[in-house]
Parts: structure tokens; sequence; C-alpha cells
């Protein structure tokens, strides 16, 4: 493990100061991603600013200009987040998919603002004996052709097949979350489906955000459609694994004609992947399993797979057409 | 690069110089010889690791030392009051919850933290109803718990020590 420097930021702004001046420096939030980095060398930074216990604030309702919306503090633990009970009772999705991810200890670890900034779980990332783009640029791709069960089949790259791992940012990109950071230029306000990128031949950046640039709250509107959603993960084993597909839903009927649909899939791309033809195509139709593999099909047209990833085709369709047939069942109830 | 932090371990404050690397696992075993936290993968897998961190259960493999200055460690060996064991350990020995025993102290503290979040009213992944008072199922204690392997595979123990520590 390189030797770092570590400080404490007394401000947000001294925190981005600090990180956007030296081009070897990060954040440290949880450190449950950054830390195992660390020793792995995948992350070799000069300096650590630790900003876990910035006054970000906590969990809050605000009124926004578009309605009402829930304010979520960059330094909020993924457990306090889940246990909210705005979030359990207006905001399923994101509890569900909060509870599905990692274990109860890494949950009060780990960050609002350092989940959505985690790394891709590639064994090859991870890997520094290995050659990848994401870490390494122009040193080639291992998965490509090596093991790849956790592989994209949307908006992969010829450079990077990465997957995000995020629940947590599968949930906020159905419910439009806004994600708020400050920079060197002051803040902005950069939307969920806006955070992420697809890798295209710059893989080593996962985000649209610039180096030292900080996650401070995330915002999620509180709109009636949330209140029906819930979040599916599909994973080799029952618990305490990362997704292979997932799905994050929520719903609106109008008898069992769909009035408004989110629908927002992970595993399947280097970001969250907001499934919105699917969404057009189940709009105004009658909610049914035919209708649902359809829309799917049609989001999954541009799909590429190979032998590892095919199974994620089948998984995904059935995945999704289980999760909007159990929303329209709670509905109904 | 060294730093001075302060830990309360078990009761016990203490004030050391750290290396910046050091984590919170190996400042306890490597530094104050406090050995009930167990290495088992060092990267957040097995949950050996686990204590009670300011009243909450948590890894101390991916959290470094320096971070945490100023906190409240207990371990499993705090638990107890003198002689007398705490209901989740002696609830371990009723039903050999255990086999080797290397996972056992943070299999413990665990325990310890998943019985307070119950109180508390948090859900889990298998709760069917978000904002009920969760119900401790089998299903329930073994969700809860999965962040806690036993390479020994005394899980059916573990279980049923859970469910006597729960209702004790
Ligand atoms: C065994 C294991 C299993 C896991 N399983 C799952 C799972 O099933 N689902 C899932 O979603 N996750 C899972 N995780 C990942 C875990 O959720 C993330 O590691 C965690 O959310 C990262 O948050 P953190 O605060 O610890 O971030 P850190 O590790 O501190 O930071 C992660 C990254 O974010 C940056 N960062 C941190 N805070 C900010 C900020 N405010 N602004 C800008 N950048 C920032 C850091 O520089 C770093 O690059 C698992 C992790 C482990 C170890
Ligand atoms: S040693 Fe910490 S989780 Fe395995
Ligand atoms: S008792 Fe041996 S690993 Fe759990």
């Amino acid at each position: 493990m390189r030797a770092a420097e570590y400080v404490r930021a007394s401000s947000a702004e001294e925190a981005v100061g600090l990180v956007a001046g030296n081009p070897d420096a990060a954040f440290l939030g949880g450190g449950t991603n950054l830390v195992d980095h660390l020793k792995l060398g995948v992350a070799r930074p000069d300096l650590l600013v630790d900003v876990r216990r910035l006054p970000f604030g906590g969990v809050e309702q605000q009124d926004g200009p578009d309605g009402p919306v829930l304010r979520i503090g960059a330094g909020v633990p993924n457990s306090d987040l889940a246990a909210d009970p705005v979030v359990r009772g207006r905001l399923p999705v994101l509890a569900r998919a909060l509870l599905a991810g990692a274990s109860g200890q890494i949950r009060h670890q780990a960050t609002t603002g350092g989940n959505l900034l985690q790394r891709t779980r590639c064994v090859y990332f991870q890997d520094v004996t290995t050659p990848c783009n994401k870490r390494e640029p122009g040193s080639g791709c291992s998965a490509a052709g090596g093991y790849g069960r956790y592989n994209a089949i949307l908006g992969a790259s010829e450079t990077c097949v990465a997957t995000h791992p995020s629940d947590l940012a599968v949930a906020l990109a159905a419910l439009d979350a806004v994600v708020v950071t400050l920079g060197t230029d002051g803040e902005r306000r950069v939307p969920m489906a806006d955070l992420h990128r697809l890798p295209e031949d710059a893989p080593e950046r996962d985000t649209t955000l610039a180096h030292g640039e900080l996650v401070t709250a995330v915002e999620v509107p509180l709109t009636d459609v949330a209140r029906r959603s819930t979040y599916t993960k599909v994973r080799d084993r029952a618990s305490y694994a990362f997704a292979l597909v997932s799905v994050a839903a929520a719903l609106d009927l109008d008898g069992d004609t769909v009035r408004e649909v989110r629908l927002a899939w992970g595993g399947v791309a280097h970001k969250p992947w907001r499934a919105r033809r699917a969404e057009e195509a189940l709009t105004g139709a009658v909610l049914d399993e035919a209708g649902i593999e359809a829309a799917v099909a049609a989001e999954l047209s541009d799909a590429v797979t190979d032998d590892q990833t095919a199974y994620k085709v089948p998984m995904l369709t059935g995945a999704t057409v289980q999760t909007l047939l159990d929303l329209a069942a709670e509905e109904t109830a | 690069m060294d730093a001075s932090i302060r830990l309360t371990v078990d009761g016990t404050e203490h004030v050391l110089d750290v290396d910046t690397r050091t984590t919170l696992l190996d400042a306890l075993r490597e530094r104050l010889g406090v050995t009930s936290a167990k290495k088992g993968c060092d990267h957040g897998q097995c949950g050996s690791c686990t204590v009670l961190l300011d009243g909450r259960r948590h890894l101390t493999c991916l959290a470094l030392a320096v971070a945490y200055d100023g906190s409240e460690v207990v371990t499993a060996s705090g638990l107890a009051d003198g002689e007398d064991l705490h209901p989740v350990q002696q609830a371990f020995l009723d039903h050999d919850g255990y086999q080797c025993g290397y996972c056992t102290p943070g299999q413990v503290c665990s325990v310890v933290g998943m019985l307070d979040e119950v109180k508390q009213g948090h859900a889990s992944h298998v709760t069917e109803d978000l904002e009920a008072e969760p119900d401790l199922t089998d299903d329930e204690i073994r969700e809860r718990l999965s962040g806690n392997l036993c390479r020994c595979g005394a899980y059916r123990g573990i279980l049923a020590a859970t469910r006597q520590a729960a209702t004790s």
C-alpha cells in the first residue's frame, strides 16, 4: 500500500480544494470500497481526504420547485437511509435496494455518496496483475475474453465491458433522483441518468464528475408513483452477493392499464440502465406478461451477449415480468 | 505517515500512534494485543472482524484506524461482565454455535448488533412489510446474519443460539 497522508476535512470547500488540487488525492467516505482498493493496489492515492463526518445533513423532507423531495446528505449510512420512515413508506424501492446490498455491518459503514461512486467489481479491475483499461488505460480488457459472467450486455465498448455494482444507484435512477455536487466552480445538480457514463473510449471515467467534485447530497422527488415500487435482485446466493441482474420498478395503474411506470436495471451496463424504451411501450397499455416481455425485448434490441452473458436476457425478462406483476397484484390487493 | 489517535477498547482507553494505512483490525490485534476480532479475509467478505463500534456492528478490516479516532470499540471479549457471559455468548455455548471458533467473536458481535437493530424496528431484505415491527423468523435471522460466514458450517447452532438470545 502506498503511504498516504490523511486529512479530516473540516468543510466541504476544504475537501474539494484539497482533492481538486492534487491528481493523486481521493475522498474517503466509509472506506468499504476505497480501503479495499488501497490494499489491492487498485487505488494509490497519496492523500486521503476524509469526508465522512462533514455536516452534509441527514435525511430530510423539503419542498422543491416541483413538489416535495427527500434530501439525503452524502454521509448518511446506507443502514440509516433504509431505516428512514419516509423512505420505507414512500420510496420502498429505495429501502429494498439498500437492504439487498452488502451486509448489515457494511451498510452501517457505507455512505450514500460512496455507494454511488463505488467502482466496478470486475475481477480484472481488482487484480493489478491483469490488463484492464479502466484501471490502466490502454492496457487492454481481460474481461472481454475472460471470466464474463458479470459483464455488460448494453452500452459496452471495445475497451470495457464492466458493470456498475451499486443497487442504490439503480433505485435512484428509477426515481429520477438528482445528485448535488460541489466542485471548484461551485454547486451543480446532476440528474442520476447523467451521473454515470458509458465506457466509450474512456472507461477509466465511471462518472461525469470532475476530479475533486464532491457529492454533497441526493434529492429524491416524493412522487405518487414511487409509493408502489420495489426492487428485485437476482444473484448467485440468496444474500451478501452482488447482482447478476436487478430490477427497480414503480407502477401506477388505472384498472389494468398502465398510467405510469418507471423501470431501471442493474447488472447490465456500465451505469444503472433506465429502460425508457420499455417504459414507453408499457405506458397506456394493459399490463400483462406478454406485454412486459415485448417491452423488455424492445429495450434489449441493442443488447450484445456472448455465451457467458446470454443468460442475462431471459433472467432480466423474467425478473422484470415478476416485479411488475407483483406490483400490480399489490395495487389491486 | 503517522497519526496519534485515541480509542476506547472494551472499556480501556488507549492513545497510540498509527501509520495512516493501519486498519482498525490491525490496530486492535497488532498494536493493542486485542485479538478477539479475527482476520479472515481482510476484504469485507467474511465478517470475522466484526466489533461493536460506537454501539453498532461494524467491520474493522475496511476501516482505517485514523478515521475512527475517538471511537469506542467493544469486541466479543468485552461483552462479558466479569465471569458472567453476555446472553448471546451463553446462547452460543448452549447451542454449539461454533466448531473451530474462528468466526465466533464476529458472529457474537454481529448477533448483539443485529438484535439491537431489530429492537429499533429496522427491516431486512426478507421483511414483507417495510413499515411493520419486524418478526424475527428463522429466515429473518439468516438474512440479517448473512454478513458472517462460518467455514465450519455451524449455522444451525448459530441460528438456534440467536433464537434463544432473541427471546431471553
Ligand atoms: C463484501 C462486500 C459486498 C458488497 N455488496 C454490495 C451489494 O450487494 N450491493 C451494493 O450496492 N454494494 C455492495 N458493496 C459495496 C458497498 O456498498 C460500497 O463499497 C459502499 O457503498 C461504498 O461506500 P463508502 O462510503 O464505503 O465509500 P468509499 O469506499 O469511502 O468510497 C468509494 C469511492 O467513492 C468516492 N467517494 C466517497 N464519498 C464521496 C463523496 N461524498 N463525493 C465524491 N466521491 C466520494 C471515494 O473517493 C471512492 O472512490 C459491497 C461491498 C463489500 C465489501
Ligand atoms: S476480515 Fe473483515 S470481513 Fe473478513
Ligand atoms: S466455527 Fe469455524 S469458522 Fe465458524
